[in-house]
C-alpha cells in the first residue's frame, strides 16, 4: 500500500483567501493511502520544503502531492526537494488549486470543492506514478541564429564573445536588417549606421562567427544540444572569396530597373547590386530574375569589367549541413502591407509615404542624398503631417490588434528631425494616444511639443485625397470635437509592423509556438521570455512582440546568456517522460508519427512474439531523445499502444475518475 | 449479372493458373441464391462454389486485413464503394499492397433479401438483375420488383461508379441512383434537441447484443487488439456503472474510427438489430468536412485525414509533416 502525503499551500492569500486549506487538508486525509497531510502558508519557502522532507522522512512517503500554484511555477522545486529527501522525483504530483481554482474564482465553498477534487485527482494519479530516471545527452558546442539584424547580430557577439561558435543565417545579401535602414534613432537621435555598422563589422571579423548571408535554414532536426540543420546558400552568381566590392559591375550593368530594397523602392538598383555601401559582406549579387545574362544568355557586361573576376553565372545553390546545440529565432519584423487602408490615399500619392520610407528619404545615405523632398516632383515640402496607428490597434480586422510600440517615439523623432532641420515646415500629427513610456521617452516627445512646436492632434484620419496640387486629410479633432479639414504636402503613415513572413516557416521547422499575430511565443511571458516552450530554441527580437531597439538589445543578450548557458554544459539531463509504444498492441498504422511534431517517432518490421505467434510486423519505435512529451500520439493512437511515461492513459483515467466522483 | 459472373471465374482461373495469384477471395454459393458467404478459393480448391450475384453486397478488404503476414498472393473483388477502404488500409498499413491484386467490378447496386421479402416475396429460386427492375422466380411463379426499392442502404447512398483503386476492372458499373441525399439522415438528428436526440440513440443504442458484428466487419477496425478486448484499456471486461455504459461502445468506437471511416455501410448492413450506426460515422465525416473542408477517407492511398494532418496554413503551423519520423 502506497504512502502518500498531501501539502496544501495557502500561497500567501493566493488561495487561502478563495479556499479554506483546512478543509482540503481534512477531506484528503479521507482518501485511501493518504498517511499525512498538512498545509502552509509558503510550501515553496525553505521552511515549506523542510516540513515536505521531514514528512518524507518521517512517515517513508512513496508519493507526495503539493497543492499550489502551477506546476509550471514550482514542479521543478519540488522535485529536487523530494529528491533531497531520498524520494523519487518523479513521484511528486501538483494539484494546481491556484491558477485553476482560486484565482478564478470568488466563492469560498465552490473554490474549496474544486480545490478538494483537483486534489483528488492529483492523489489518484500519484498512486500510479512510477519513478523515473532521467537520462543523459550530449551538446554541440555551436549555435545557430536565424537572422541577421541588430537581434541576431547582438545575440551572436555575446555569444561569441563567450567563446562558443556561432552561425548567423540571413536571407538577404546583407546583414545590418531594418536598423540599417534607419536614420536616426531614439531617444538619443545618433545616427542609427553609426552604432550598428560597427557591430557589423565585428560580427564578420569575430574569428567565432560565420555568417551565412542570402541563405535560409530549409530544415531542422535534432533535439536540444542536438539539432541538425540543413541551409541553402542561395546562388550570388558571384565569387565571395575573388569581389574586392568595388562596385564597377554597378555602373556598367544596363539593367538598371530593378527595386532597390534597400531604399523600400524609392529608387532603382542594376542587376548586379550591393545592397549599400555598408553591406556586409561587401560583395555584390546578381538578381537572376532582372540579369539578362542569366534570362536571356545576351550581355555578360560585369564579367567584362570585373577585374576580379569574381562573376561566375553558373552559380548553383549551395546545400550546407550543420549540427548545432541550440538555435536562435530572431527573423524580426516588416512594415504591413497598406492595401487594405486605402482610405489614406498610399496607392493613389506618391506624397503619402510609409515611415520607413521617410527614413530613407531623409537619410544622407537615401535616394536623395538626405534632402527631404516630395517624391511627385522633387520639391520642397512646407507642411508634412503625421498619422499614427495605421494598421495597429485595429479592431476593424484590416490591421493588427496590437500595439507597434515603435511608433509613437519614431513619429515624435521624425517631426523633431525635420523641425530641426527645415524650420519653415509645419507638422501635424495625428494619435489615438501617445505611448511614450522608458527611460528619457517621454522628456523625448515633450520636446517636439514644446521645443520644436509640432502639432499633435488626438483624433483619426477618415479620408486623405489629392485637391490642387496638395494633399487633404479629412479628420476629426477629438479635443476640440469638431471635423477638420488639413492641408498638407506630404503624409507619413506609421505603418503598423508585423512578424517577418519567415517566421511562420522557421517555427514550424522549429517546432516553436508562435501566436495568432505569428509572434513566437515564449516559454513563459514572466519568467521565461527568451526561451520557446521548445527546448534549445531561444527567441530574441521583434519576433517575439514589437520592440524599439534598445528593448531587442538588452533581450538579444538574455537571449544570448541563455544559450551561453546551455552551450557551457558538458551534458544534458533528458526528460524521463517519453512516449513508448507496446509492440504487441501496436497496428504500425502510422497515425502517430503523423501527429508527432518532433519527428520523433519512427517504424521498423521487428520479430514480434505475441504469445506464441512469432511474426514480423511493423511497429512504432519512439526516439526517447527527440520525444518531447506533448502526448499528442497516445490520443492519436486507436489501439492504445502508444503510452507516455508519467502521463499515462491510465492515469490520466484515474484523474478523470477522481474528479467525477462525487 | 450472370455475365459478369462467368467473366470473373474465367479470369480468376486464369490468374490461379498462370500463378498471378495463390488465393482468390470472393464469394461462395449457399442453399439459396441470396445467402452467399465471402470465402478464399485456393489453387488447390479451385472455384468450385464460386459465386457473384446481387447479394455480394459484403466489402472483402477487410479480409486482406489478416493475410498482411502472408507470402501468399491474393485476388480480391471490389466493388467502387469497397476500394475507399481499400485505400484506406493502405494508408494505415494494414495491407501488404504488393500480395494484392484488385479486380475492380463495375456496380449497379446490391439486394437487400429482407426488402425483397418485406414486399411478400418468398420461396425464391432466382434473381434477374439487369435492368431497373429485377424478376424474381419463385416456388410460387415470376415477379418483378422496382430495383431501388430493394436496394441495400448503403447502396442508395451511392459514392459513385469509380473505382479508386485497382489492378484490372472487370464489368460496367452506374452510379446507382441515390433515394437520399448522404447527410440526410444525420440533419434529421442534428435538428432535434439533445434530450430528443439522447432518447433517440438511447432507444437505437439498447437494441445492441453487444455481438461485435459490427467492430468485425468494419474495415477501420483493424487494430490487433481492439480496446474493447483489453484489460488494460479501463473501458473492457468491466460491469457497467449506469445503464447507459454499454452504449459507450458504439460513441467510443465512433470516436476511433473518425477520419477513417470511408463511410462503406457495412456497420448498419450487418447489425442483427437494425441500428443505424452509419449516422454516428455519418455525423462525425459531416462535422469533418464542415470543419476541415470536404474530405472523403479512401479518396486514394496515403492521404492525411484532417485530424492527423498539419499545414503551414494552420492557426499554429508547429506541427508540419517534413519530419524525419514518417
Amino acid at each position: 500500500m502506497l504512502k502518500i502525503g498531501v501539502f496544501v499551500c495557502w500561497c500567501g492569500s493566493n488561495i487561502a483567501a478563495t479556499v479554506d486549506v483546512k478543509q482540503v487538508v481534512e477531506a484528503v486525509k479521507l482518501q485511501q493511502g493518504v498517511v499525512f497531510a498538512t498545509d502552509y502558508q509558503y510550501m515553496c519557502s525553505e521552511a515549506g520544503q523542510l516540513i515536505m522532507r521531514n514528512a518524507i522522512e518521517e512517515y517513508k512517503l512513496d508519493g507526495v502531492v503539493i497543492c499550489s500554484c502551477s506546476p509550471r511555477m514550482h514542479e521543478a522545486t519540488f522535485r529536487k526537494n523530494a529528491e533531497r529527501a531520498g524520494l523519487n522525483p518523479f513521484m511528486v504530483e501538483i494539484a494546481n488549486i491556484r491558477e485553476h481554482c482560486s484565482w478564478i474564482h470568488k466563492d469560498v465553498e465552490e473554490g474549496t470543492i474544486k480545490a478538494i477534487a483537483l486534489a483528488n485527482a492529483a492523489i489518484a494519479k500519484v498512486k500510479l506514478n512510477a519513478p523515473l530516471i532521467s537520462g543523459e545527452s550530449g551538446v554541440t558546442k555551436r549555435a545557430l541564429v536565424i537572422g541577421g539584424g541588430i537581434a541576431g547580430i547582438q545575440t551572436a557577439l555575446d555569444i561569441a564573445e563567450a567563446g562558443f561558435q556561432v552561425d548567423i543565417v540571413e536571407k538577404s545579401p546583407t546583414i545590418g536588417g531594418n536598423m540599417a535602414k534607419l536614420d536616426k534613432t531614439f531617444p538619443t537621435l545618433d545616427c542609427s549606421a553609426c552604432i550598428l555598422t560597427p557591430k557589423m563589422v565585428d560580427a564578420a571579423a569575430n574569428p567565432n562567427i560565420e555568417l551565412l548571408t542570402y541563405s535560409e535554414v530549409e530544415k531542422v532536426s535534432g533535439f536540444v544540444g542536438n539539432f541538425k540543420a540543413t541551409i541553402r546558400k542561395k546562388a550570388r552568381y558571384i565569387n565571395t572569396d575573388l569581389c574586392t566590392g568595388c562596385g564597377d559591375c554597378m555602373s556598367k550593368c544596363p539593367s538598371k530597373k530593378g527595386k532597390n530594397e534597400f531604399n523600400c523602392g524609392l529608387n532603382n538598383r542594376p542587376a548586379i547590386y550591393i545592397p549599400f555601401a555598408q553591406a556586409i559582406p561587401n560583395v555584390a549579387v546578381i538578381d537572376p530574375v532582372q540579369c539578362i545574362k542569366i534570362t536571356k544568355d545576351k550581355c555578360g557586361l560585369c564579367q567584362t569589367v570585373c577585374s576580379a573576376k569574381a562573376i561566375d553565372y553558373k552559380q548553383q545553390d549551395e546545400i550546407i549541413e550543420r549540427e548545432y546545440g541550440a538555435i536562435v529565432a530572431a527573423t524580426g519584423y516588416k512594415p504591413i502591407k497598406l492595401d487594405k487602408f486605402d482610405e489614406y490615399g498610399y496607392s493613389q500619392s506618391k506624397d503619402v509615404i510609409t515611415s520607413l520610407e521617410l527614413e530613407r528619404l531623409m537619410n544622407a545615405a537615401g535616394p536623395t542624398g538626405g534632402k527631404l523632398v516630395k517624391p511627385s516632383d522633387g520639391s520642397h515640402p512646407h507642411t508634412i503631417t503625421f498619422i499614427q496607428c495605421v494598421g495597429s490597434r485595429d479592431i476593424s480586422g484590416r490591421g493588427k490588434c496590437y500595439c507597434s510600440k515603435i511608433c509613437c517615439m519614431y513619429t515624435a523623432k521624425h517631426a523633431m528631425l525635420i523641425r530641426d532641420k527645415y524650420p519653415d515646415v509645419n507638422v501635424n500629427v495625428f494619435y489615438i494616444d501617445v505611448r511614450t513610456p522608458g527611460k528619457n521617452y517621454d522628456e523625448f516627445y515633450r520636446r517636439a511639443v514644446e521645443e520644436y512646436n509640432v502639432n499633435y492632434i488626438k483624433g483619426q484620419v477618415g479620408k486623405v485625397y489629392e485637391s490642387d496640387g496638395h494633399l487633404v486629410l479629412q479628420a476629426s479633432d477629438l479635443l476640440n470635437n469638431e471635423q477638420i479639414l488639413v492641408n498638407s504636402d506630404m503624409v507619413v503613415l506609421a505603418t503598423a509592423i508585423e512578424a517577418d513572413e519567415s517566421a511562420k516557416k522557421v517555427a514550424s521547422m522549429l517546432t516553436a509556438s508562435i501566436d495568432t499575430n505569428n509572434f513566437l511565443t515564449e516559454a513563459h511571458a514572466k519568467l521565461r521570455p527568451v526561451e520557446s516552450p521548445t527546448a534549445g530554441i531561444f527567441l530574441s527580437g521583434v519576433c517575439q512582440g514589437p520592440k524599439d531597439i534598445p528593448e531587442t538589445v538588452s533581450q538579444a543578450s538574455a537571449c544570448a546568456a541563455k544559450v551561453i548557458g546551455l552551450l557551457s554544459k558538458a551534458k544534458l539531463v533528458t526528460n524521463p517522460c517519453v512516449a513508448h509504444s507496446d509492440e504487441l498492441l501496436c497496428n504500425g498504422c502510422s497515425n502517430c508519427a503523423n501527429v508527432c511534431p518532433y519527428g520523433a517517432i519512427g517504424y521498423e518490421t521487428k520479430l514480434i512474439n505475441d504469445h506464441g505467434i512469432r511474426e514480423n510486423r511493423r511497429v512504432a519505435v519512439v526516439n526517447p531523445a527527440l520525444c518531447q512529451g506533448c502526448g499528442a500520439c497516445t490520443v492519436a493512437c486507436p489501439s492504445g499502444a502508444m503510452d507516455l511515461f508519467g502521463f499515462s492513459n491510465s492515469q490520466i483515467m484515474a484523474e478523470v475518475e477522481a474528479i467525477c466522483k462525487k | 449479372m450472370q455475365g459478369l459472373e462467368l467473366k470473373l471465374k474465367e479470369r480468376l482461373q486464369k490468374l490461379l493458373d498462370d500463378g498471378t495469384v495463390d488465393c482468390v477471395i470472393g464469394w461462395t454459393k449457399g442453399e439459396f441464391i441470396y445467402d452467399v458467404t465471402p470465402a478464399i478459393f485456393t489453387k488447390e480448391s479451385g472455384l468450385d462454389g464460386f459465386v457473384y450475384n446481387s447479394f455480394c453486397g459484403a466489402n472483402l478488404s477487410k479480409y486482406l486485413v489478416s493475410q498482411i503476414t502472408s507470402d501468399k498472393k491474393f485476388a480480391v473483388i471490389l466493388k467502387p464503394c469497397d476500394t475507399y477502404s481499400m485505400n484506406q488500409l493502405i494508408t494505415e498499413h494494414r495491407v501488404n499492397r504488393e500480395n494484392i491484386y484488385i479486380i475492380g467490378v463495375g456496380c449497379s447496386g446490391h439486394i437487400d433479401i429482407d426488402k425483397v421479402k418485406a414486399q411478400g416475396v418468398s420461396g425464391i429460386t432466382n434473381v434477374i438483375d439487369n435492368d431497373n427492375n429485377i424478376i424474381i422466380n419463385s416456388i410460387y411463379g415470376d415477379s418483378k420488383i422496382e430495383k431501388a426499392s430493394v436496394l441495400l442502404s448503403k447502396c442508395q447512398s451511392c459514392k459513385g461508379s469509380e473505382l479508386k483503386i485497382s489492378d484490372e476492372i472487370i464489368g460496367e458499373g452506374i452510379k446507382t441512383p441515390t433515394c437520399d441525399e448522404r447527410f440526410d439522415g444525420v440533419k434529421k438528428l442534428e435538428a432535434m434537441t439533445a434530450e430528443e436526440r439522447f432518447a433517440f440513440w438511447k432507444s437505437e443504442l439498447s437494441k445492441c447484443i453487444r455481438c461485435n458484428a459490427c467492430r468485425n466487419i468494419c474495415p477501420a477496425c483493424t487494430c490487433r487488439t481492439c480496446v474493447f478486448d483489453n484489460a488494460r484499456s479501463n473501458v473492457a471486461a468491466k460491469a457497467n456503472a449506469t445503464e447507459f455504459e454499454e452504449k459507450m461502445f458504439h460513441i467510443i468506437r465512433a470516436f476511433h474510427v473518425a477520419g477513417r471511416c470511408t463511410d462503406c455501410g457495412e456497420c448498419s448492413r450487418v447489425c442483427p438489430q437494425s441500428i443505424p450506426l452509419h449516422l454516428l460515422n455519418r455525423k462525425f465525416i459531416k462535422d469533418i468536412n464542415e470543419f476541415y473542408g470536404d474530405y472523403q477517407a479512401g479518396e486514394e492511398s496515403n492521404q492525411r485525414n484532417p485530424l492527423v494532418n498539419f499545414t503551414e496554413s494552420d492557426i499554429e503551423a508547429t506541427v508540419i509533416s517534413d519530419k524525419e519520423g514518417k
